[in-house]
Order: structure tokens, then C-alpha cells, then sequence
């Protein structure tokens, strides 16, 4: 804060002839780039699907790769151990031992393909294809029920899957929960 | 009207509250010394002898430093096991409270948690991004940014499932740093967000960002636009020093007062958005399930807490007399006004010293002086912030949210003292 400004009157005492023109004189360092230029690294998804790459799948097909690609750490049937369990516990998050699942608990789809496009599968994440991506997320979406086998998944199909749990999500910020 | 320095005295000798809990200025008021030796019934100190290093020449300089080998125990714990299946994988390792003292933590015990290891990242190469609903997108290399004006401030990082333990119905066995040590604070070094947002020129249309790591991750959350041009800073170094790759190398998001997960490490790319991208670890995960199945998201602050350091599991009173409580108390909503402290369970209180300096978003040092008579006890402290919150009791936390929330634990935790010493995680 305090630091910044005196920075900022520094360089407006040292260049007149800007301050003169009321611009505050920054840096300026960073380089323009294009949007074609940065778009490898542009891979978050929001809810509203913007950004899905072309490609499709379907659950049957997203089958095989989880069986080969997830099922050593999410089970064959998404049902956990050693990792995270992806499949069931609706029904549960009012009991004891809620089980927070993409079907039981997430509250978007697109959050799925954003997901496991970036990080998963853990030992080699970012290697997915796209279509690969879609239907191994429509398999999990399959799998908890939320979509049919054949259902095909795509820049357009998936973010309208309606999620069973989003509507007891409610955001706190800007206030505080206390 | 203002007491004669004498009368002040005496009144600073008077219990501040029950079970040994003295007045914080009880050794400014002089005459001390005599009261508690003669309780503390010391016996005869051995003879002095001059130690071998005193006669002979000591070792020579190492070009960084290391502790002494007799700190050894002073370490972020066992290394989990991880799964064999796992590279590394997801993990986190927690600082020793109970052993460090002032507020900073040195940078090689600051707690790490991390969601697919620690990346190798060659500083040449790495870049950040500033793109999405911005006029000018912009990449700047780690020695753009070095050239940049700096800001330097203090600050606590805290995990949000810090003291998630104290949601179970049972009170876990467990120290001051296994159920709370994901928490460090450090001086943090780096360059105003904002001002680097401006030189990007942000769309009117822009309310969040997305901050995004280089890891195997691609750890990714959303800042609200507010909090970044607030007092938000991508910093380069940590306590002095280029910030450790564990903690972030070569760079880092700071959001004073947030959830721990939001001060992405590894930081390469912040992309202005119209709204919150509801990423994996703001809706799986960093969420707080509440009662009715109700889900509370976007809970940032994490809110005033405080926590007796000394003495805490793992020490062993063994034998009666003075003692100094000493802790950590932290707001993410500004800073800490008071911290009080119990010896018997909550019945009465006493205010305890804060240590200067005493900084928003930032650990605060208090220190209470104790007279333990060898009766069981239970240690608790609370704090209050300059919002005028005080954190609640636990079981006033468990009735508004449940315990199945996991995150933000703020409740008041509690020490056992037994006859013999022994200190314990208890609920109370
Ligand atoms: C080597 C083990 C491993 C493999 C293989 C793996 N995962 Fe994961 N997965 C994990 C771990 C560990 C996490 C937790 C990550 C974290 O902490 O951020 C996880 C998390 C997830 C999550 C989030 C769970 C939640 O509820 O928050 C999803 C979804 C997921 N993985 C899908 C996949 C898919 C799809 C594949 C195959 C393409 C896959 N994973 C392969 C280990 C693995």
C-alpha cells in the first residue's frame, strides 16, 4: 500500500512531462501476447461451458478408459480406494457419515471435464485426447445415474447437465459465515 | 482515577483468574521474585564445569545454515507413507507449533499442503499470464516482475481444514501440530496484484479471477476481483529469501486472510472472469456441508482463532510452579484486540499480553503467566478481533453447522493438565 504509492509519487516527481498528462507512469513490463499465442495454457472451464473443446463421448466408450486409466486408484466402479470415491453416496449427506461423490455432491458438470482434463489421472495428467475426456466423464456421470449409457457428451451437451446437488449449494461471499 | 504505582502493584498480584491464572503484567510489578521461588522450592544447583567446546576451536562457516543438531525434533512430523500408486500425490505436512515461539515461522517448517507434488520449476522459463476480460493480455518473466516496485507484509497462511479434527465427536489424541499446525506465518515480498491488473487494463465486466498453478495440479481457484485489488500480491520472496519451491517457487498468489488454498503456489496464470469458475477445490472440496445437506461455498475469511502453544500435548509439567502459557491467536478479518485464557475449563478468564507487533491478517504472540499448583486444569484461550468477533465455544460452532462441514474450524480447543503433568487434546 503505503510502499506502492510512494513508488507511484516517485515516478510521477521523475516524469514531469507524464504527470503533467495526469497518467501515472507503471512498468510496464509484461509483453502482449495473443489469444492464439496463450490458449495451450487457457484450460479452465466455467459453468457456463465456454472454452469445451470439440470432441465427444459417450459412457460406453468412456468405459475402457476408465478401466485403464482411472479404475487402479478410483475402483472399476468409481467406488474409491485408494482414491477419491466418484460414484453413490446420495442420500448420505444428511447422515453421519456423509459420502461426497460427483453424483451425490458436485454441483457442476463442467467442474468434472475441467478437472480431469487438468490433473487426472494423477500419474500423467494433461494426457487425455478430448473425446477421451468427454466420455470418460460421461461414464462417471453414467455411472451415478445422472445421464443414460449412450447419452453423448460434448461442448454442448455437457454443461446442461442438470446436477442433483446444486441446489443446496448457496454462496457466502461477499458476506462471511460465522 | 488513576491508582498510586503501589496500589497498581498489588492489584497485579492478585489472581487474574482461577486454577494459578496470574495478571499479564504480574512481573512488571516488581517483588515477584521472592513469592514464587520460595513455592518453586528449587534445590541445589551441581557444581559448574568448563565445557569441552569452550577449549577447543569450533567448526567453520556452511554457506546456509542449518539448526543445531539437538533440535532435531523440531521437524513438520512423520512423512506420510504415501500410496504406492502414487508418484507423490496429494499430502500436506504440518508445522510444529509447540516447539517455535514468536510469530514468524521459519521457512523450512512452514506447513506444506500440496495436490500433486512439488514441481521442479526452472525460473527462466516460467511465465505469468494476465488474460481473460482484460484490455491488454500480458505475459511477464520472473525478472519483469523483480524489477517491479515491491511491498513487503506479514502474513498468516492457514489451511481451511485446519483443526478440521475438532469437528469429530470424539476429541482426537493429537498435539498443537497435528490437529492445527496447517498454519505458518511469514513475511511475504512481492508486487501489488492490483497494480499489475492495471497495467492489463480490467474490463468493467470482470468481478473474479482465476489463479492458476504450474503443478501437476494445475491447482486452480477464484478470487473475488475485490479481494485482489484489496491487498492481493504475487510474491517472489519469503521471509527474506526466495520462497522455497514446497511453498510456491518461483512465485506466488498472497490473499491475506483466505483460505490457504487460494494463495496458489507455483502461480503462471490469473485469468479475469465474469464470475466464479466453480473449480473442483471451490465445490468438491473447500466447501462446508452444513446441516440440512445445505453446502456453503465461497467462504473465505477464516475466522479468529487462538491456540495455546505452550504448554500443549506432548510437554510433561513435572513439577509445580511457574509457568508461562504462551500461544497464537490470528483473524483473517483484521486484527487480534484481545486474547483471553482459562486454566479451569471456561469459568473464569483472564486477558492475556499481546506481543508487539500486533499486525492485521498476521500470527499474534500471547503470553500469560500460570502458577500451576498441581491440580488438574484445563487450558483454553479465545480471541477477539477489531471486527468485535469473538470465536465461539465448540459446541456453539457444532450447533450452528453440524460436524460433518470439515473446514473452518474456529472453535475455542482445550488442554487438559492431569495431577501428574501429562497435557491432552480434550473437549471441554
Ligand atoms: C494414480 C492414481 C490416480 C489415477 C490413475 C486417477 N486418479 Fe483421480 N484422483 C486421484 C487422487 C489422489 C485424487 C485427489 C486429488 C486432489 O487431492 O486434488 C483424485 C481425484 C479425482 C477426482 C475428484 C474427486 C472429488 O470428489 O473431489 C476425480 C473426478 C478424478 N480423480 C477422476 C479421475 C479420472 C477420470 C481418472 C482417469 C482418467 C483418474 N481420476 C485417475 C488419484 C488418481
Amino acid at each position: 500500500m503505503s510502499t506502492l504509492k510512494l513508488a507511484a509519487a516517485l515516478i510521477l516527481a521523475a516524469t514531469a512531462a507524464t504527470a503533467a498528462s495526469g497518467a501515472v507512469e507503471t512498468p510496464m513490463l509484461g509483453k502482449p501476447i495473443s489469444l492464439a499465442d496463450l490458449a495451450p495454457w487457457d484450460l479452465s472451464i466455467g459453468p457456463d461451458g465456454v472454452g469445451l473443446p470439440a470432441g465427444k463421448g459417450s459412457a460406453r466408450e468412456g468405459k475402457q478408459v476408465f478401466i485403464d486409466k482411472c479404475a487402479a486408484c478410483h475402483g472399476l466402479e468409481g467406488q474409491g480406494q485408494p482414491a477419491d470415491r466418484l460414484v453413490g453416496g446420495q442420500g448420505t449427506l444428511t447422515s453421519d457419515a456423509p459420502v461426497k461423490t460427483v453424483g451425490s455432491y458436485w454441483p457442476y458438470p463442467t467442474t468434472l471435464f475441467d478437472f480431469v482434463r487438468r490433473a487426472m489421472p494423477l500419474n500423467e495428467p494433461q494426457t487425455l485426447t478430448s473425446d477421451e475426456t468427454y466420455a470418460v466423464s460421461a461414464f462417471i456421470l453414467a455411472a451415478n445415474g445422472i445421464i443414460k449409457p449412450g447419452d453423448v457428451m460434448n461442448a454442448k451437451t455437457l454443461p446442461k447437465v442438470k446436477m442433483p446437488n446444486q441446489g443446496n449449494f448457496f454462496i457466502v461471499y461477499p458476506g462471511n459465515l460465522k | 482515577m488513576k491508582k498510586s504505582g503501589k496500589a497498581e502493584a498489588a492489584d497485579l498480584h492478585e489472581p487474574a483468574a482461577a486454577n494459578g491464572l496470574l495478571h499479564r503484567r504480574f512481573f512488571l510489578a516488581g517483588g515477584a521474585g521472592v513469592g514464587l521461588a520460595a513455592l518453586s522450592g528449587a534445590a541445589k544447583a551441581e557444581p559448574l564445569a568448563v565445557p569441552e567446546w569452550t577449549r577447543k576451536p569450533g567448526a567453520w562457516f556452511s554457506a546456509y545454515g542449518q539448526p543445531s543438531k539437538y533440535e532435531s525434533k523440531v521437524g513438520r512430523g512423520a512423512i506420510v507413507e504415501h500410496n504406492p500408486l502414487y508418484e507423490s500425490g496429494p499430502g500436506s505436512i504440518r508445522t510444529p507449533l509447540q516447539f517455535l515461539e514468536g510469530m514468524i515461522t521459519p521457512n523450512g517448517l512452514h506447513f506444506e499442503r500440496s495436490h500433486n507434488g512439488i514441481p521442479d520449476i526452472d525460473p527462466e522459463q516460467h511465465r505469468l499470464v494476465i488474460h481473460g476480460l482484460v484490455k491488454r493480455p500480458l505475459v511477464f518473466t520472473m525478472d519483469d516482475l523483480a524489477r517491479y516496485p515491491m511491498t513487503s507484509r506479514i502474513s498468516f497462511v492457514e489451511c481451511a481444514g485446519n483443526s478440521g479434527a475438532l469437528y469429530a465427536k470424539d476429541a482426537a489424541a493429537g498435539t498443537a501440530q497435528t490437529l492445527h499446525g496447517l498454519l505458518s506465518c511469514a513475511e511475504w515480498t512481492g508486487v501489488s496484484l492490483a497494480l499489475l491488473l492495471d497495467e492489463a487494463g480490467v474490463d468493467p465486466k470482470a468481478t473474479w479471477l482465476l489463479a492458476e498453478g504450474a503443478d501437476a495440479a494445475s491447482m486452480s481457484r477464484s478470487v473475488p476481483l475485490a479481494k485482489a485489488m484489496d491487498d492481493a500480491m504475487v510474491c517472489l520472496y519469503q521471509n527474506g529469501e526466495r520462497i522455497r519451491p514446497s511453498n510456491g517457487y518461483p512465485l506466488r498468489l498472497l490473499v491475506p486472510g483466505y483460505q490457504g488454498n487460494m494463495n496458489v503456489k507455483w502461480l503462471r496464470r490469473i485469468k479475469l472472469t465474469a464470475g466464479p469458475t466453480m473449480t473442483k477445490d471451490e465445490t468438491s472440496k473447500y466447501s462446508l456441508l452444513l446441516n440440512e445437506g445445505k453446502s456453503a461455498q465461497f467462504k473465505f475469511q477464516l475466522d479468529a482463532k487462538a491456540i495455546i502453544t505452550r504448554p500443549s500435548p506432548g510437554y510433561l509439567l513435572k513439577q509445580q510452579g511457574f509457568y508461562e502459557i504462551s500461544g497464537l491467536a490470528w483473524s483473517g478479518n483484521g486484527k487480534v484486540t484481545k486474547v483471553e485464557v482459562t486454566a479451569d475449563g471456561g469459568k473464569t478468564w483472564a486477558q492475556a499480553a499481546l506481543s508487539d507487533p500486533v499486525l492485521s491478517k498476521a500470527l499474534t504472540r500471547f503470553r500469560i503467566p500460570w502458577h500451576w499448583t498441581g491440580q488438574a486444569a484445563v487450558l483454553q484461550a479465545r480471541c477477539t478481533d477489531d471486527t468485535g468477533y469473538t470465536q465461539p465455544a465448540r459446541d456453539v460452532l457444532i450447533a450452528a453447522r453440524g460436524n460433518r462441514a470439515a473446514y473452518h474450524n474456529n472453535a475455542i480447543s482445550s488442554w487438559s493438565v492431569a495431577t501428574g503433568g501429562e497435557v491432552k487434546h480434550v473437549y471441554a
